[in-house]
């Protein structure tokens, strides 16, 4: 069981997603709560996350890093706004330096995470809002120059053979 | 990619403009910040003039576009806001599913890691 529906709104530049789980909520809140699992999900699989801390409390902070395939690292942060184990947690999610240090203006989103039992298993209310309009649209420009440089260098490689 | 919604010769100019390390950097520097053309001619090992081409050809490409205040010239990216929202939203969607697909995945693979350990004093 996966994804059940996606909400986007562009005027709030939030998105609203549900997913069902087949497994108690308690379980699924390991997910989150278990560094170790953490890691496991998070990042896309040419990006695995390693997550350095974890303490998931009340203005506790998780920290992270993302390792590309040519070996680079990505650093990020949430920072933990409310939690309640094992149906609810909210955090803001941003980058930082290679030191771990939040970087401010880069983009920077609002996390609020629920579960609830439903159907003898979890299902799973996820919110992500930008902060603001100008850091999504840093995203998205980043992401843009990623992708191009990427299929830039994929013609790099096959003029190469 | 936004490519697919271009005529040739506009992916032409994309592809030229982004096949060289300098304009590259220089776009990543504009997408960071707002720099101005002396800035970034400051960054580089190569005259104001060299750089100032290197911003024309990201400009022409649409990657880019320059803005004048006093008398530096701003560099920045420049696209359709609400088509970046949308952009953005899409990409985030794609994300969440990815990891939603990924924690169904650790559900069943491994109904409880916790009990694993040996400290649990469970006999396995």
């Amino acid at each position: 069981m996966s994804v059940t529906s996606v909400e986007k709104d562009v005027d709030n530049l939030t998105l609203t997603l549900l997913a069902d789980f087949d497994a108690p909520p308690a379980r699924v809140w390991q997910l989150w709560a278990d560094p170790r699992q953490l890691e496991r999900w998070w990042g896309p699989p040419t990006h695995p996350a390693t997550v350095e801390q974890h303490d998931l409390t009340p203005d506790g902070k998780v920290t992270y890093y993302m390792t590309g395939p040519e070996g680079e690292k990505y650093h990020g942060w949430w920072q933990v706004n409310a939690v309640n184990p094992p149906s609810s947690l909210e955090f803001n999610d941003g980058f930082a330096d290679q030191n771990g240090t939040p970087i401010d203006d880069m983009p920077n989103s609002t996390v609020q995470m629920q579960l609830t039992e439903h159907k003898g298993g979890t299902q799973m209310n996820l919110r992500s809002t930008f902060a603001t309009r100008e850091q999504m649209e840093k995203l998205v420009s980043m992401n843009m120059v990623e992708g191009l440089q990427e299929a830039v260098g994929q013609m790099d490689a096959l003029l190469a053979d | 990619m936004v490519v697919d919604e271009l005529t040739d010769e506009a992916v032409d100019n994309l592809f030229h403009a982004l096949a060289d390390a300098t304009r590259r950097d220089i776009l990543r520097r504009s997408v960071q910040g707002e720099p101005s053309v002396s800035q970034l001619a400051g960054a580089y090992p190569m005259s104001f003039a060299a750089v100032q081409k290197h911003v024309a050809v990201l400009e022409r490409a649409g990657l880019i576009s320059k803005k004048r205040r006093g008398r530096e010239q701003l560099v920045r990216t420049d696209r359709q806001a609400v088509h970046r929202a949308q952009q953005a939203l899409d990409r985030l969607e794609a994300a969440w599913r990815g990891r939603v697909d990924r924690m169904s995945d650790l559900l069943t693979q491994v109904p409880d890691p916790r009990e694993d350990k040996p400290t649990k004093g469970q006999d396995r």
